[in-house]
């Protein structure tokens, strides 16, 4: 018990922290790096909670994927940050300000709730006993959530589509492979049978 | 020491707080504001799961899974579209989107 209340002390804090980090640093580049600490240590909660694939997949999305793909625009894009930083300053009130508004409506929230003992009734899949937490989210979401799934799939195919057709761009003065073109030729285009008469040449 | 859902409850709080302010501090960086988009969804995950666990109910897990597909998507097409307006328009300051007079 003891050892998982410093497990959990120590994700909680290195979350928290590193994500103050991600949004006061001044290089973006750190920013990202730093992003890619708090979902590690998120997917460490996520382990204490007993929700390992969820961790797994925390680890494979946000951090493979997702913070991957900030970092390459951060790099792609030549912005001057110093720039960018400027008004920071000037922010800081009213960003101060909104953040322990939206902190005492949390924590208002979160002390006045409890739980009654007809919502522990009525759960809808409730946690079978046996299983490990990958064989229990199989069966939940390949049968009732299965349709669900399958939209969760159309919604990654509709953005990666959508990413390509947004940033494909075709440039002036760049030679392409036109396969349509080639698979139209045909041998008229391109031969022509000349009689060549002795001795003349052509 | 023993820890109990009040506690996973804080950690998800500060973080959504920390990605608000994040979005009010970083007015000129939209990078900076997607990744504090970002790590609100993560707090609400955090709460998802921390519900789902220790009230016994797998759902808000299944629900995580979905959060995490939308966020990824949500990240692929803003970024797409941040690449194409700094491709168009050289800059990626918010204060210079204001093309559509909003």
């Amino acid at each position: 018990m003891v050892v998982q209340a410093l497990a959990f002390y120590l994700f909680a804090t290195v979350a928290v922290l590193s994500a103050t980090a991600v949004v006061t640093v001044r290089n973006p580049v750190h920013s990202v790096l730093l992003l890619i600490l708090t979902f590690f240590n998120a997917a460490g909660l996520f382990v204490l909670l007993g929700a390992e694939f969820l961790a797994m997949l925390l680890v494979v999305v946000y951090v493979g994927a997702v913070a991957v793909l900030f970092l390459f625009v951060v790099m792609m894009l030549d912005i001057n940050f110093v720039e960018m930083r400027q008004g920071f300053l000037n922010y800081l009130p009213i960003g101060i300000l909104i953040a322990v508004v939206l902190f005492v409506e949390l924590a208002l929230v979160g002390a006045g709730w409890t739980l009654t003992d007809e919502a522990v009734a009525v759960l809808a899949q409730p946690t079978p006993a046996g299983l490990t937490n990958v064989e229990a989210l199989g069966q939940l979401i390949y049968t009732d959530y299965a349709y669900i799934f399958q939209a969760a799939g159309l919604v990654l195919l509709v953005a990666m589509i959508g990413a390509i057709v947004l940033t494909l761009r075709h440039r002036e003065g760049v030679r392409r492979q036109k396969i349509s073109e080639q698979v139209k030729r045909t041998r008229a285009d391109t031969l022509e049978v000349k009689k060549v008469p002795v001795g003349r040449g052509i | 020491m023993e820890i109990g859902l009040a506690h996973y409850l804080t950690v998800a709080a500060i973080l959504f707080t920390l990605g608000i302010f994040g979005i009010f501090m970083n007015r000129k960086n939209v990078i900076i504001i997607m990744m504090s988009i970002e790590l609100m969804l993560l707090a609400v995950n955090i709460n998802l799961v921390a519900f789902s666990s220790f009230l016994g109910d797998l759902v808000g897990q299944v629900f995580t899974i979905f959060v995490l597909t939308v966020a990824a998507a949500e990240a692929a097409i803003g970024l797409a579209i941040l690449v194409v307006y700094f491709r168009n328009r050289g800059t990626i300051a918010v204060e210079d989107i204001n093309m559509m007079k909003g």
